[in-house]
């Protein structure tokens, strides 16, 4: 076998990157252009200048305009053409990025919300010029609340983990109205690390609650740690190695007979959309994602949303404001709700994010919610079902919409983390991995792939599997069509280079 | 519409290679008890087309600043956008990509950040940059957060000319953090001065300060800073990316950390967000800094590549250690900002800046020759401007919206000290035409 062939494996359409279109190195902006070069266009002034001294005292005036690149509009779009080319994106490759969700963005969710009416309205336009996007923003909560089964939604927080924030928050105040300081949130251990992170955020102390082999929590451990201190505990149900927890009835009744407050962590909404719903299971307080859930794009990393739905007896600290139907069937904002936590974002929230995920729930109907949860799950379960055999598989069938499983690695010298890598010459991006068990590739395709798609990456896990076993340099030396080798992080981070300067 | 893919036989075949009879065995796990036994009570599922009818008669409901005539502002801005910025990050690529934990297959998106955070740094002064928060408010907390971890100390000076919603994310994120807010009062629309002194002491973590300010009017950062920096606490500084093009930035002045709303950057309107937060810093806390850092590196080859850096400050690795809870942030408000910084560059940064100041300037001088109008605060200003009348704020803003104008915003909306007056906005989009309308609107009220 030739080295080109060991090295790239058989890509058909999946062609991984746009390194084959564009194979130079891109420059970096700011080795671009020349001085004078403007890659925008504006009209003349049409008044008249004033001379600056005039009105500003000198030492607050800028004795030159910013140190910005200088280029012309081709150059500009060649140069972020040229970088979308050396972008994984769903658009292109199958993500089964466990715990994120990476199902389709449709397209109609973009269009919707670049629609003129909803696109440019200024949030501090009166009730009577914006009825329409109130309306939107009305349903979307009421849509929310019926799928958590909980009676009201705040929708200004901007992601999944301020939404998290924000719920500590209304729990704090909750049990605060009640003249009780509790000052512990516990977590399991398989929490997303924004759990712990966002109660050190609310100045909580964070307490890990042990989780068994077969991965459901462990209730005696559970009840050891539960008191009158505990403030609530966070829990993914689905949890992250994607099974679902059947204790969840007992651990609510464990944690609201201490008082504590029963927290859920929405990031895996998908696997049960109209299946069950958090508010049926004891949950008094939950956050959605809607760039999981509602097929809100990630945009590299945001921007999220993240509402937050809770029980009635935590309705009155929710932020402010708060959008409502008033009593002659108009709609408007309403800040009259005096033990709220307050404001956790500027305006309303993430608006433009919000009406895709409108948008979604509208196209999909209570039907095509209940269609995503049972295809995210056979997905999960079918890929699952055909890798069992050369990937162990450390936690039982049924699975949610993900599962975890482990490489053998026997004494190949290959880690999860080449595993992974490996999946880039496959056109796939790399799973997550090591967390929450060590050395684990947690799988979760989402209901929008197609069986070919899964069965490609099905032949490109079991390639892999082979490949530790008989040539394991392939893979720990992997990805061999990325536009760059692995990068020295370790470095990177040892001498942080995070800003241009002029003269590298 | 429906997204998934499997027909009805490769369901079948699904199941069977699970080795099950029926999807309902998939949830075997979900106890009986805690099933929904109904369909959720949302509308059934629609075709595009009559989605596209339900979105747009919604949208129709709206009366947008592509109608009206915009001079509202208060933090979000009706400015020109760049056919490029929608063209280049409207694309797939940029909108469908995972956070870019994955070097090798993100190299784009991780360049773009780490062009992002040096053109931060060009518009603010300052060092270093992250990759975006989720807006100014905030960013404006998480910054408070890095002072109390720099200097260890436990209380926060606000100034009252800071946006209001910026005081109250403020407030929000320090009743839980066992931080204490103290307001530092204003005066004739900025900073009073004389009682910074009094209540700057050894325990002020940080001065959270907002240049222009609330009003639109400037702050004598040259001066304040000082004293700030006088008694050991952090200076931290809101402000208008653009304003650089006439105004020195906060870097200039020794700020220590400046954070910023991104929305000017190519960020349409949208009723609020997604906007951008921006938040730069000293070199010298860059270990302190809360959200996603890129740095440049080398792969094995010896190629410059991209990948994220000091992740050990982060959720994901340090969970309850981390700086900040922050995860999801905002990538793609990052590229538009990135791509319209570009395009506009050092000349089209600097006529933006130069036209709302001179539009402003205009604008606020014929206001003030009507009777019944004049300027609240003598204070200089940017770009934006407070209007006193001795006519009632909502009929005056009404008789604008009569004549497609959004006059202002009713400032007693955002601070009750001001019943009687109205905040302008001016941006290089509206003409000398759209100005004298809006005066003549002013005068017939």
């Amino acid at each position: 076998m030739s080295t080109a062939n060991t090295l790239e494996p058989n890509v058909a359409s999946h062609v991984a990157m746009g390194s084959t279109r564009f194979p130079l190195q891109p420059s970096v902006l700011f080795e671009l252009g020349s001085r004078g070069l403007c890659g925008a266009s504006l009209p003349a002034s049409d008044v008249p200048r004033l001379r600056r001294e005039d009105v500003v005292p000198a030492e607050l005036l800028a004795d030159q305009p910013p140190p910005l690149p200088e280029i012309g509009e081709l150059d500009v779009v060649r140069h972020y053409k040229r970088l979308s080319h050396r972008c994984f994106s769903v658009d292109e490759n199958f993500y089964p990025l466990g715990s994120c969700t990476m199902k389709y963005n449709p397209r109609v969710n973009e269009r919707v919300a670049g629609l003129e009416g909803f696109a440019h309205l200024h949030p501090y336009q009166d009730e009577g010029d914006v009825q329409g996007m109130l309306e939107l923003l009305f349903r979307l909560r009421s849509d929310l609340a019926e799928i958590a089964g909980l009676p009201e939604v705040t929708l200004q927080p901007a992601a999944g983990a301020h939404g998290e924030m924000t719920a500590l928050m209304v729990i704090n105040a909750y049990h605060r109205s009640r003249g009780e300081h509790r000052t512990v949130v516990l977590a399991p251990d398989s929490a997303h690390g924004t759990n712990p992170a966002s109660c050190t955020s609310c100045g909580a102390t964070h307490v890990s609650v042990r989780s068994k082999e077969d991965g459901r929590v462990d209730m005696d451990d559970l009840r050891a740690k539960v008191d009158a201190n505990t403030a609530a505990l966070m829990i993914t149900n689905p949890n992250t190695v994607g099974v679902f927890d059947e204790q969840i009835a007992d651990i609510a009744k464990v944690i609201h007979a201490a008082g504590a407050q029963l927290y859920l962590d929405g990031a895996n909404m998908n696997a049960i959309l109209g299946i069950t719903r958090p508010g049926d299971f004891g949950v008094d307080c939950m956050h959605f994602n809607t760039h999981k859930t509602f097929s809100t794009p990630h945009g590299g990393g945001g921007p999220g949303a993240g509402p937050v739905a809770v029980a009635e007896h935590l309705r009155p600290f929710l932020p402010v404001p708060q959008v409502i139907q008033r009593k002659d069937g108009t709609f408007g904002w309403c800040d009259d709700r005096p033990a709220s936590i307050g404001k956790v974002r500027s305006f309303y929230g993430q608006i433009g994010v919000l009406v895709r995920a409108y948008t979604y729930i509208r196209s999909l109907g209570h039907d095509g919610l209940r269609d995503v949860a049972q295809k995210a799950v056979l997905a999960s379960n079918y890929v699952a079902a055909k890798l069992k055999h050369r990937y162990s598989m450390p936690f039982p069938p049924p699975y949610a919409h993900e599962f975890i499983m482990v490489p053998r690695f026997d004494n190949s010298g290959v880690t999860e983390h080449d595993v992974a890598k490996r999946l880039i010459d496959h056109g796939i991006h790399p799973p997550t991995m090591s967390w929450p068990i060590h050395h684990c590739l947690m799988i979760e395709p989402t209901e929008t792939e197609s069986i070919h798609t899964l069965n490609h990456f099905v032949d490109a896990m079991l390639s892999i599997a082979d490949e530790i076993e008989q040539n394991p340099d392939v893979v720990r030396t992997a990805p061999h069509t990325a536009p760059v080798k692995r990068l020295d992080e370790v470095g990177a981070t040892r001498k942080p280079y995070v800003r241009w300067k002029p003269a590298d | 519409m429906r997204f998934t893919q499997f027909t009805g036989d490769e369901v079948q075949e699904a199941l069977g290679a699970v080795g099950v009879d029926s999807m309902e065995s998939l949830f075997a796990p979900i106890p009986d008890s805690l099933r929904l036994k109904r369909d959720l009570n949302i509308p059934a599922g629609v075709s595009e087309l009559e989605l596209l009818r339900d979105a747009k008669s919604l949208a129709d409901k709206n009366d947008d600043c592509s109608k009206l005539t915009c001079f509202l502002g208060a933090g979000a801005y009706d400015h020109f956008i760049p056919t490029v910025v929608d063209a280049l990050a409207g694309q797939s690529e940029f909108l469908t990509a995972y956070t870019p934990y994955q070097a090798e297959a993100s190299q784009g998106i991780l360049q773009l950040f780490f062009e992002f955070q040096t053109l931060v740094c060009q518009l603010t002064g300052m060092d270093i940059a992250n990759a975006s928060m989720y807006e100014v408010a905030s960013a404006a907390a998480e910054a408070v957060g890095m002072a109390r971890t720099i200097n260890g100390r436990r209380r926060a000076l606000v100034a009252q000319t800071v946006h209001p919603d910026t005081r109250r994310v403020l407030q929000t994120y320090a009743d839980s953090q066992d931080l204490e807010i103290v307001v530092l009062p204003d005066r004739d629309g900025v900073v009073d001065e004389r009682a910074l002194e009094g209540a700057l002491d050894d325990s002020m973590a940080a001065v959270v300060l907002q240049s222009p300010n609330l009003f639109g009017c400037v702050e004598r950062l040259d001066r304040i800073i000082d004293e700030v920096h006088a008694h050991g606490a952090l200076a931290i500084v809101a402000t208008d990316p653009i304003a650089g093009g006439v105004l020195k930035p906060p870097g200039a002045f020794d700020a220590d950390i400046v954070v910023a709303e991104g929305q000017a950057l190519g960020v349409p309107l949208q009723y609020g967000g997604p906007y951008l937060g921006l938040l730069a810093g000293r070199e010298k806390y860059l270990r302190k800094m809360p959200g996603r850092l890129v740095g440049m590196s080398k792969d094995r080859d010896g190629r410059r590549g991209f990948c994220l850096v000091l992740q050990t400050r982060e959720q994901h690795i340090k969970r309850e250690r981390a700086t900040s809870n922050i995860c999801t942030n905002e990538g793609l408000l990052a590229v538009r900002a990135a791509v319209h910084t570009a395009a506009m560059g050092r000349c089209g940064i600097s006529t933006v800046a130069s036209q709302c100041f001179d539009k402003a300037h205009y604008a606020a001088a014929e206001i003030a020759k009507l009777d019944g109008f004049e300027l609240r605060f003598a204070a200089p200003f940017f770009k934006e401007f407070v209007v006193r009348t001795t006519r009632d704020v909502t009929t005056v803003l009404g008789k604008c919206r009569e004549a497609g104008i959004l006059g202002g915003v009713a400032l007693k909306r955002i601070d009750d000290r001001f019943d009687d007056c109205f905040l302008v906005a001016v941006t290089e989009k509206r003409t000398k035409g759209e100005m004298d309308a809006l005066v003549a609107a002013l005068k017939g009220a």
